[in-house]
C-alpha cells in the first residue's frame, strides 16, 4: 500500500496533492499496489475529488479538533493510517504543512525521509528519489534503507493525472493523539491569491524595479497571465514592503512554474537557486552581460519599464488574458 | 532556562559544486565553509531571549573535526557552552537521532534550529528531533514569544502568516525575518578562543536514507535574445511563449 496525505482548500484537493496522489498512482500500478489517501480535518467534505486521481481508497479522519493544523495530532494521524494500512511508501506534497509535518512522520516511523523530490522510482518496493541539493547547483539521487519510506513532493513538478478508481471511502478513527501546538489563527490572508510555490506563472522583480510602487506593473501582466508576483532578496531587503513570502531564492522559496520572468534581477547564484527549475525563463535585463541571460529561455536587453507595459499590452491584444 | 541551538558547517553558496572521486559527494577541495545561515537566525533569537529573559545558550554541531569553527564562531557570538557530536550522516533522521539523543540529557525549554541547512537542503531535522522527543514545533518562524511554560510563533503557512500556540519545551526552526544576527565582536571572538569545546561521539544508528549519486545538472540550452524595441521584443515574446515554448 502506498499512502498519501492530501490537503484540501475550499472544498477542493490542493493541486501539490493531486501531483504526489499522481505520482504515487504511477509508481503503484508499475509496483502493483494501491493507494489509499488519507484527508484530515473537521470535515473532509471534497475529498472525493481524490478517486479521480488514482485513489483506491480515500481515508477521512474528520473531529472538530482537527479543524486547526497541529504538527505534532497531524503526525501522529498520519503515522497511525500509515501503520493501519500496511504502507511502505507514504507521499505528501511539500507544502507549507507537507514541510512541517512530514519529517516528523518519518521520524515517528523509523524511516527514511527525502524531502521536495523531483522524481521518484520503485523498485522492488524499494525507493529511490532526486533532489535538487547545493543550491540546484548538483542532484542527488537518493535511496532508502528503511521499510517505510516517506518523501515530499516538490509542486508543479509532478502532471496531476486524471485516473479514475473506486475511491473506496472509509472513515478513520480520530483517538489518542496529543495537541501540543496549534495553530490558532491566520493573519494577512493573502488575498485568495495562490502561493508562489504552486504558481504556474510568476512575474519576479529585482532592485531593477528601483522603488515598491513599480511592482504594480509586474502585478499587471501576472494579472494578464493568471500568474504571481515574485521577488529576489534585493528587493525584498530593500525597505519597500514586500514581504519575504514574496522573495525567490535560496533564503526564500523554491519554484517550478511553467514560466518564470525576471524582471531587473541579475542573477545571483542565490537567487537561481530558487528558480532553476522553471520551465520557460524570461529575463528583462538592461546588462547584456547580466547573470541571468545565461539561464533564460528568451532574453530581452533592455529597460523593464518599457519592456513589461508592452509585454502586459500585448498579452492582451493576443486575447490571451486571463485578468 | 537552557536553550540549545543547532548549528551545521555548510559549503558556502557561492560554492562552485565539484563531485568527488566515490560519485556521490561533495568535492571538499576548494569549498569554503560556513555557518549554515539559517542556523544564524536560530542562534541570534537564542541570543536575544538570553539577554531577554537570562538562559544558558548551548550550541550542538554534528560534524568533524573542522565543524569546530562553527561552534567557536558560536562562542564568539555569545553562546555559553559548544559541544561537538563527532559523526556526520547525510540522513537527516541519523542526525536527528543524534541531536535528541544530546538534547534528552539536555533537558533544554528551547530547542532551536536552522528551517534548513544550506546544502542538503533537507529541512527535516528540527522536526523530527521534536517528534522523537515528543515535543511540539513550530518550523519557519518569523516571530517568537514566550509566555510563563507556553509559546506563541509566527510561521509562514501558504495562506498567509500562522500563529502557533503551544506548551513548552519546544523545537523551532528559523525562517529569514525572525531577526537580523549580529556579528561576532573582537572581544568575543578572543574570548571564544580561551573557551573548550567539548567533544562527544554522535550517536547516529543506522542510517534510513542513502545518497547513491550525486551529478551535475545538465546546463540549460542557451537562450535567444530578442531584437527590436520593446514593443518588437514583447511582440516575439508573445508568439515565442505561443507556438514555440506553448506556455500560454
Ligand atoms: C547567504 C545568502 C543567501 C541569499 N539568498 C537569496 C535569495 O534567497 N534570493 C535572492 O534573490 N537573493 C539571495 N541572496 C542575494 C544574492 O546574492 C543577490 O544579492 C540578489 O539576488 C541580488 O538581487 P537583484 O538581482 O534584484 O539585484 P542586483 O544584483 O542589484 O541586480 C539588479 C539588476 O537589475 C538590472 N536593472 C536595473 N535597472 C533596470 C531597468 N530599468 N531595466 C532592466 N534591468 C534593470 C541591473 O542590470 C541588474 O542586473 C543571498 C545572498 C547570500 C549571501
Ligand atoms: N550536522 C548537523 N549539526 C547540527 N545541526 C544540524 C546538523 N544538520 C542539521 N542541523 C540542524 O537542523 C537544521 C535543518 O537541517 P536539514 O534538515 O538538514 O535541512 C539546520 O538548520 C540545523 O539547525
Amino acid at each position: 500500500m502506498m499512502l498519501v496525505f492530501c490537503e484540501l482548500k475550499d472544498g477542493k484537493v490542493r493541486k501539490p496533492s493531486l501531483e504526489a496522489l499522481s505520482e504515487a498512482r504511477r509508481l503503484a500500478d508499475a509496483a502493483g499496489l494501491k493507494v489509499a489517501a488519507l484527508f484530515a480535518g473537521a470535515a473532509c467534505a471534497g475529498a472525493e475529488e481524490a478517486a479521480g486521481f488514482g485513489a483506491d481508497v480515500i481515508l477521512k479522519a474528520e473531529a472538530p479538533a482537527l479543524a486547526s493544523y497541529s504538527s505534532d495530532a497531524f503526525a501522529a494521524l498520519i503515522a497511525q493510517a500509515a501503520e493501519g494500512q500496511g504502507a511502505t511508501v507514504v507521499l505528501g506534497a511539500a507544502t507549507a504543512i507537507g514541510r512541517d509535518v512530514l519529517p516528523r512522520v518519518a521520524a515517528r516511523l523509523g524511516a527514511g525521509y527525502a524531502s521536495e523530490v523531483t522524481a521518484l522510482g520503485l523498485e522492488n518496493g524499494v525507493l529511490t528519489a532526486d533532489r535538487p541539493v547545493y543550491a540546484a547547483k548538483a542532484q542527488a539521487s537518493v535511496t532508502f534503507t528503511s521499510k517505510v519510506q516517506v518523501a515530499s513532493t516538490r509542486p508543479n513538478v509532478f502532471p496531476a493525472t486524471p485516473c479514475p478508481k473506486a475511491g473506496t471511502v472509509e472513515s478513520l478513527p480520530v483517538q489518542g493523539l496529543d495537541f501540543k501546538a496549534v495553530v490558532k489563527e491566520i493573519l494577512a490572508k493573502g488575498g485568495g491569491k495562490l502561493d508562489l510555490t504552486e504558481a504556474e506563472v510568476i512575474v519576479a522583480g529585482g532592485r531593477g524595479m528601483k522603488e515598491g510602487a513599480n511592482f504594480k506593473l509586474l502585478e499587471e501582466l501576472a494579472d494578464a497571465l493568471g500568474g504571481v508576483v515574485g521577488a529576489s532578496r534585493a528587493a525584498v531587503d530593500a525597505g519597500w514592503g514586500l514581504p519575504h513570502s514574496m522573495q525567490v531564492g535560496q533564503t526564500g522559496k523554491v519554484v517550478s512554474p511553467t514560466l518564470y520572468i525576471a524582471c531587473g534581477i541579475s542573477g545571483a547564484i542565490q537567487h537561481v537557486a530558487g528558480m532553476s527549475g522553471s520551465k520557460v525563463i524570461v529575463a528583462i535585463n538592461k546588462d547584456p552581460e547580466a547573470p541571468i541571460f545565461k539561464l533564460a529561455t528568451y532574453g530581452i536587453v533592455g529597460d523593464l519599464f518599457e519592456v513589461v507595459p508592452e509585454i502586459t499590452k500585448a498579452v492582451k491584444a493576443a486575447g490571451l488574458s486571463k485578468a | 532556562m537552557k536553550i540549545l541551538v543547532a548549528v551545521k558547517q555548510v559549503p558556502d553558496s557561492e560554492t562552485k559544486v565539484k563531485i568527488a572521486a566515490d560519485g556521490k559527494s561533495l568535492d571538499p577541495a576548494d569549498v569554503k565553509w560556513i555557518t549554515s545561515p539559517y542556523d544564524e537566525y536560530a542562534l541570534e533569537e537564542a541570543l536575544r531571549l538570553k539577554e531577554a529573559k537570562g538562559a544558558e545558550v548551548v550550541a550542538v554541531c554534528v560534524g568533524e573535526e573542522k565543524a569546530k569553527d562553527v561552534l567557536r564562531n558560536a562562542l564568539a557570538l555569545g553562546a555559553d557552552q559548544a559541544v561537538l557530536l563527532k559523526g556526520a550522516s547525510e540522513d537527516p533522521l541519523a542526525v536527528a537521532r543524534a541531536l535528541a539523543a544530546f538534547a534528552q540529557e539536555l533537558q533544554p525549554a528551547l530547542i532551536l534550529f536552522g528551517n534548513k541547512a544550506f546544502g542538503s537542503d533537507h529541512g527535516a531535522v528540527g522536526a523530527m528531533v521534536a517528534e522523537l522527543m515528543g515535543l511540539p514545533q513550530a518550523t519557519l518562524i518569523t516571530k517568537l514569544e514566550l509566555g510563563e511554560g507556553t509559546f506563541r510563533a509566527e510561521r509562514e503557512g501558504d495562506a498567509g502568516i500562522e500563529v502557533v500556540e503551544g506548551s513548552l519545551p519546544a523545537v523551532f526552526t528559523a525562517q529569514k525575518g525572525l531577526n537580523e544576527p549580529r556579528y561576532a565582536s573582537l572581544k568575543g571572538i578572543m574570548a571564544a578562543k580561551k573557551k573548550t569545546i567539548e567533544e562527544r561521539e554522535a550517536a547516529l544508528g543506522e542510517p534510513a536514507l542513502a545518497v547513491r549519486t550525486l551529478t551535475l545538472p545538465a546546463a540549460r540550452p542557451e537562450g535567444r535574445k530578442l531584437e527590436g524595441d520593446a514593443a518588437a521584443q514583447a511582440a516575439t515574446l508573445m508568439g515565442l511563449l505561443r507556438d514555440e515554448a506553448k506556455v500560454l
